[in-house]
């Protein structure tokens, strides 16, 4: 189940990972956030994110996200 | 550009050189200096003047070292395998002229040896591009391991020597067909690229040519720049080590420090195996364009990889093919006279610059 949905469509890179950063801790540990992001360079840099940062990556099918929260 | 080739530069065209296929005394200064810059480049790669072809940049040396070998290689096959890092204009000659194979690379850029020896050694291989050192994050490529593979599978190989050459001894390096490289990248004019092509290769001029540089690039060459970027590579050839030591000691020194002072920053490519002179880093949260312009008024002139800051709409290629942040992202070359002092400035001048711009994108 999504606990947070996040629509960053149209925002540039970093805006949508910035977005990510700040609302992460909204949800539970174990809780999932589903981003939506269409800049290119969001496809590498959520991975990215999530390995600087230690969350999970569960879906990468560009423009949609789903990180779970660890 | 390097203050010897700068001034080669401009006594060549004070000279007015002229058409190097004419007979005249003009003429005849032009073909010595054409023969001389042959000679001077040959020297450093370890090839035959003969073998030296001069073009406009190296774009037009990519594009017609992979049309040509897949041109003069048609019946052995028309797949192009490179590895998923290279020069923008080589991946991009690939997909036009041939079927292209891309090999993934690691963390530090390095390629897949493996996954490189199953794409080479497949049926229907033209030929395959691979570089010396990668022009964004610096990692050495291990060549020569790539070299031995394709010669195995009977490939002939295309080295991109443009970020290395000048900095790394070649001279020496055995086994491949045709090597690419830029003046623009050791200090030299940017209008002059080359492709040296080893006698014997199945290469066929993939355009119409004429009586210039034996049929293998149309049209006169830019004698006066040609001269001009041999110089430099002398030139570079001649600091090459001592500068090249104490490049590679200034960027191992931000490196440590840009990690140490920059909170949440990933800096990319290999630390040890790398060309002296180059250093990318990514910071998190952080727009590439912003960061460009902040340094460029603090007095840096940095480029960037990120999507919003390099004319482009795609981050870098090399960045995403390693897996690393593309936005916030920074790369610096630094120059034969680059020093301490200016080296402690841009750490002093960094942290500040990254710490507003986090600040004014409302970074967590």
């Amino acid at each position: 189940m999504i606990a947070l949905r996040l629509d960053c469509r149209g925002q540039k890179c970093p805006q949508p990972i910035i977005e990510l950063g700040r609302r992460i801790a909204d949800v539970a540990v174990g809780e999932l956030v589903e981003l939506l992001a269409d800049d290119p360079a969001a496809g590498p840099d959520v991975a990215a994110w999530c390995r600087m940062r230690g969350q999970e990556l569960v879906v990468s099918e560009s423009p949609r996200f789903v990180v779970r929260r660890r | 550009m390097l203050p010897d080739a700068h001034r080669a530069l401009l006594s060549a065209y004070a000279e007015d050189l002229g058409d190097p296929l004419r007979l005249h005394r003009r003429g005849r200064l032009a073909a010595l200096a054409l023969a001389e810059a042959q000679t001077r480049v040959a020297a450093a790669v370890g090839a035959r003047p003969d073998e030296v072809v001069f073009t406009p940049s190296l774009a037009h040396a990519a594009h017609a070292a992979i049309a040509g070998l897949a041109r003069g290689r048609r019946r052995s096959g028309d797949i192009v395998v490179t590895t998923a890092v290279e020069h923008s204009s080589v991946l991009a000659a690939a997909r036009t002229y041939g079927v292209h194979r891309e090999v993934a690379v690691d963390r530090l850029g390095r390629v897949d040896l493996d996954r490189w020896t199953a794409e080479v050694s497949a049926p229907g291989v033209a030929t395959a591009a691979i570089q010396v050192a990668n022009h964004e994050v610096g990692t050495l490529q291990p060549y020569a391991e790539a070299i031995a593979i394709a010669q195995q599978a009977g490939v002939p190989l295309i080295l991109d020597a443009t970020t290395a050459l000048g900095r790394l001894d070649l001279s020496a390096v055995p086994g491949w067909s045709v090597l690419l490289g830029w003046a623009g990248a050791f200090g030299g004019p940017v209008g002059v690229g080359f492709m040296v092509v080893r006698k014997g290769t199945r290469w066929r001029a993939p355009y119409p040519t004429d009586d210039y540089q034996d049929g293998r690039w149309p049209g006169p060459p830019d004698v006066a720049a040609v001269h001009a970027a041999a110089v430099a590579l002398d030139s570079g050839l001649g600091l090459g080590r001592l500068v090249g030591e104490h490049q590679h000691r200034l960027v191992n020194h931000l490196r440590i420090e840009i990690g140490a002072r920059v909170p949440d920053v990933e800096i990319a490519g290999d630390p040890v195996r790398r060309v002296p002179h180059l250093l990318t880093f990514s910071a998190l949260y952080v727009d590439g364009e912003a960061l460009t312009v902040e340094l460029d008024r603090a007095g840096f002139a940095v480029a960037s990889g990120s999507a919003c800051s390099a004319h482009s709409e795609q981050p870098s290629h090399v960045l995403a093919a390693m897996g690393s942040l593309t936005h916030g992202n920074v790369r610096i070359g630094l120059t034969w006279t680059t020093d301490s002092a200016e080296v402690e400035r841009f750490l002093t001048v960094l942290p500040v610059v990254v710490a507003e711009i986090r600040s004014r994108l409302g970074a967590p």
